[in-house]
C-alpha cells in the first residue's frame, strides 16, 4: 500500500539524509521524502503499515528533531 | 512568516540587544564569559541540542555539529586566551539569521510555485432536491448533478445537460483563447466558466478528475530526481566530511611544525564554518521544480527533473504524423471545378450525394459546404461497393467517387494527381470536376518544425501512411527525415534504429497523441503526448504532456528545460567557487568567521532568487 502524508522538513539535506534512513527500515518498500513539496511518500506492506510508518517517523526524527507529520 | 520563523526571529532580536548591551558593559574576566554564555544559550540552544542528539544517534557532521564545534569551540578560545567571546555569539546569530532567511525565502518560492498551479476547486454547488448546495468537490458522486456560475471554475468532470457557455481553459492549458461549450458536451474541470450558466452531470469522481490527476503528477514530479540532483546529495555525503578533515588537519598540522596553536585552531573553525553545502542542496532542486512549475503554467506537464534534464539534450525529434504535425482529420484541400462548372455547384452537388453515407469524407464535404443539406432533395441513393455513390438530386442524376466510379460509368474525368483521398463528381453524364480531401498540417507545424531545427535538433517524420502523401507533408513542413507505410509495429524498429545513430550524450524524444503509440512513446528516451486535455492513456503514457496540441509547445519546452539546466549550472559553479575562495582565504586567515557566515548566507540567498528565473517562462 502506498500513502502520502504531508511534513514538515526544514532543510533539503536533511530530507535527502531522512529518505536515506527512511528506506533502510525494516518493511519499507519504497520511500520518497520531498523538501519541495513538504511531501513523504511511504510504500510499505498492508498489514504492517502502521508499525513500519511508525518505527519510519522514529527514524526521521533521530536525523532532525524538528521533523514533523501530519496524519 | 510562520510560528516557527517569528520565535527565531524574537531569539535573533533577544540575543542581539544582550550582546551588544555586554560589549558596553565594564564587565571584564571570568564575569564575562558568564554573561556572554546568555545570550549564546538564547540563539544557539537548539543547535547545541540538535549537535548533541546527532552525535548520539551518530549523524555526525550535519551543519548543527559544525557550528556547535566552530562555536564552542571560539568560547573555549576566549576563554583560555584573550577572553573576547563576542565572535561565538556573532557567528552562532549570523547563522541563524541566515536560516531564518533561507527558510522565508524556500517558504515563499515554494508557495509561488504552488499558486501558480492552482487550479483545485474550491467548492460545487450541488443540486439536492431542487436546491443548490455548495459542497466540497470530494463530496460530489457520479450521476449528481452540478451547477456552475459565470466566473466559477469547473470543479468535476462530466456533461453539460442544460446551457452553453465559452470556458477559459488558459490554467489547464496556457491557452488563451476561449473554448465554446454546448449541451451536450464533455467539459473537464479547472476550466472557468466565463458566460453562461451551465447545469453539468457529474461523470468521474474529484479524486479521478482531470485536476487531481495534473496536480498528482506534477507534485510528485519532484520524485524522480535529475541527475544533477542525484550529484549533489552524494556531493554532501563526501564533502563535509572531506572539510572536516581538511579543517582537523589544519588545527594540528602546522601548529606542530612552527606553533601558534590559538591562531591555527582559530582558522579550523572558520574552515568549518564554511563547510556547509546549503546552497547547493537547496538552490538545485528549486531549479528543477520551478522550471517544472513553468512549464505546468503553459501547459507543459513534466513527470520528473530527470525528464526536464534529459530534453535539454535532444538532438532528435521523431514525430507521428497523423494528430500530431497534421490534424487528423479529413478536411476538403481543394476543389478542381471543370470547364463551365463553378466551385459551388461542384461542392453542393458531392455534398447532396454523399448525404446518406457516414464515411468521413462525406462528413468534410457537408463541414466544407458550411450549411446542412436538405435530405428531401436527394433520392434514389446508391451505393457502389469499392466505388462510391450515385443518386439523383432535384431530379439530376448525380455520381461522386473515385476514378473506377468514373470509368464505370464512362464519364471521361481528369486524374488528379495530388496525395489524398480525391472525389470526383458527375451531374446528367458530365463531368464537374474533383475535390481533394486530404488530412492538413496544423497551422502551427512549419513554425514548429523551424523552431526546433534552430535550436539543432533533427526532425524526423513516422507515418503509416504512403509514401507520396508522407512526402507531400514533410516538404510542406521541411522535416528533414521521414519513413512511411509503417505498421505501428514497425514505429517501434524505426525508433530503435534511430535511437542507435543518434549522437553520442544526446537524446531522443517521440512525439505522438498518445493514443496508439505507447510502445513507441516508452521506447524513446523521452516520450511527449500531445492533445493530453481529457485523455488518461496519453497522460499516463508519456514523460512529458502538452495539454493542447500545439506542436510548438516542443520548442517551448525545450527552451524551459535549458534555461533550467543552465540555471542549475551556473548555482553549482557560482556556490562551489564561492566555498572555494572562502575556504582558501579562511585557512591562509585572512577572512574570519563572520565573513564566512556573511559569504554563506549570501550564496544561498543569490542560488535561491537564480533559481526562482527558472520559473519564468517566455
Amino acid at each position: 500500500m502506498q500513502k502520502k502524508f504531508k511534513v514538515e522538513v526544514d532543510c533539503a539535506n536533511c530530507a535527502a539524509k531522512m529518505e536515506d534512513a527512511a528506506a533502510k527500515v525494516d518493511g519499507v518498500n519504497s520511500v520518497t521524502i520531498s523538501f519541495m513539496t513538504q511531501k513523504m511518500v511511504l510504500d510499505a506492506p498492508d498489514d504492517r503499515y502502521d508499525a513500519v510508518l511508525k518505527n519510519v517517523v522514529k527514524t526521521c526524527k533521530k536525523v532532525d528533531s524538528d521533523f514533523e507529520i501530519q496524519m | 512568516m510562520s510560528k516557527k520563523q517569528k520565535k527565531v526571529l524574537i531569539r535573533i532580536l533577544l540575543a542581539a540587544a544582550l550582546t551588544l548591551l555586554i560589549a558596553l558593559s565594564p564587565a571584564s574576566g571570568l564575569l564575562l564569559f558568564f554573561l556572554y554564555l546568555i545570550p549564546y544559550l538564547i540563539i544557539g540552544y537548539d543547535v547545541l541540542r540538535k549537535a548533541a542528539l546527532g552525535v548520539v544517534h551518530g549523524e555526525v557532521f550535519d551543519e548543527n555539529f559544525l557550528m556547535a564545534v566552530a562555536t564552542v569551540g571560539a568560547m573555549a578560545l576566549g576563554l583560555f586566551g584573550d577572553n573576547s567571546y563576542a565572535e561565538a555569539v556573532e557567528v552562532m546569530l549570523l547563522y541563524q539569521v541566515g536560516e531564518l532567511f533561507q527558510s522565508y525565502a524556500v517558504g515563499k518560492s515554494r508557495r509561488n510555485i504552488t499558486s501558480l498551479m492552482d487550479i483545485r476547486p474550491d467548492y460545487a454547488n450541488l443540486e439536492r432536491d431542487g436546491q443548490l448546495e455548495r459542497v466540497d468537490p470530494d463530496e460530489v458522486q457520479t450521476g449528481d448533478i452540478i451547477v456552475v456560475r459565470p466566473g466559477e471554475r469547473i470543479p468535476l468532470d462530466g456533461v453539460i445537460l442544460e446551457g452553453s457557455s465559452t470556458l477559459n481553459t488558459s490554467a489547464l492549458t496556457g491557452e488563451s483563447l476561449p473554448r465554446e461549450a454546448a449541451c451536450g458536451d464533455s467539459v473537464i474541470n479547472g476550466c472557468v466558466n466565463m458566460s453562461g450558466l451551465l447545469k453539468i452531470r457529474v461523470t468521474r469522481p474529484y479524486g479521478e478528475s482531470t485536476v487531481a490527476k495534473i496536480l498528482d503528477l506534477v507534485e510528485n514530479s519532484s520524485l524522480k530526481k535529475a541527475k544533477a540532483e542525484n550529484f549533489i546529495t552524494k556531493f554532501a555525503r563526501y564533502y563535509t566530511p572531506a572539510v572536516c578533515t581538511g579543517a582537523a588537519v589544519l588545527a594540528v598540522l602546522p601548529p606542530l611544525i612552527a606553533g601558534g596553536w590559538m591562531e591555527w585552531i582559530g582558522r579550523a573553525l572558520t574552515f568549518l564554518v564554511i563547510s556547509c553545502p546549503c546552497a547547493l542542496v537547496i538552490s538545485i532542486p528549486l531549479s528543477f521544480f520551478s522550471g517544472i512549475g513553468g512549464a505546468s503554467r503553459a501547459g507543459i506537464l513534466v513527470k520528473g527533473g530527470n525528464y526536464l534534464e534529459a530534453l535539454a539534450d535532444t538532438r532528435t525529434i521523431v514525430f507521428d504524423k497523423t494528430g500530431t504535425l497534421t490534424k487528423g482529420v479529413f478536411e476538403v484541400a481543394e476543389l478542381s471545378p471543370a470547364e463551365g462548372a463553378d466551385k459551388e455547384e461542384l461542392l453542393e452537388t458531392a455534398a447532396l450525394t454523399e448525404s446518406y453515407s457516414g464515411h468521413p469524407i462525406s462528413k468534410s464535404l457537408r463541414e466544407a459546404l458550411g450549411q446542412e443539406t436538405d435530405p428531401n432533395r436527394v433520392t434514389d441513393v446508391e451505393e457502389i461497393a469499392g466505388g462510391g455513390v450515385t443518386a439523383r438530386v432535384d431530379g439530376h442524376e448525380t455520381a461522386a467517387g473515385n476514378g473506377r466510379l468514373m470509368e464505370r460509368l464512362c464519364i471521361s474525368y481528369f486524374p488528379c494527381e495530388q496525395p489524398g483521398t480525391v472525389v470526383y463528381v458527375a451531374k446528367d453524364g458530365h463531368y464537374l470536376g474533383s475535390i481533394l480531401i486530404s488530412d492538413q498540417p496544423k497551422p502551427s507545424a512549419a513554425a514548429a518544425i523551424r523552431g526546433l531545427q534552430a535550436q539543432n535538433v533533427r526532425t524526423v517524420m513516422l507515418t503509416g501512411d504512403s509514401g507520396r502523401v508522407a512526402q507531400a507533408v514533410a516538404k510542406e513542413l521541411g522535416i528533414d527525415e521521414f519513413h512511411s507505410d509503417l505498421l505501428p509495429g514497425d514505429k517501434v524498429q524505426k525508433v530503435e534504429a534511430l535511437l542507435a545513430q543518434k549522437p553520442a550524450r544526446s537524446t531522443l524524444a517521440f512525439v505522438g497523441d498518445g493514443i496508439n503509440d505507447a510502445p513507441v512513446l516508452s521506447r524513446a528516451d523521452i516520450g511527449i503526448a500531445m492533445g493530453a486535455l481529457g485523455s488518461d492513456a496519453a497522460i499516463e503514457a508519456a514523460d512529458i504532456v502538452l495539454m493542447d496540441d500545439d506542436p510548438q509547445k516542443i520548442s517551448l519546452a525545450m527552451r524551459i528545460s535549458r534555461k533550467c539546466l543552465r540555471i542549475v549550472r551556473q548555482n553549482i559553479v557560482f556556490a562551489l567557487g564561492v566555498k572555494a575562495a572562502c575556504l582558501i582565504l579562511g585557512a591562509l586567515g585572512i577572512t574570519g568567521m563572520q565573513a564566512a557566515i556573511f559569504a554563506d548566507v549570501g550564496v544561498m540567498v543569490l542560488a535561491v532568487l537564480n533559481a526562482m528565473r527558472a520559473l519564468k517562462v517566455s
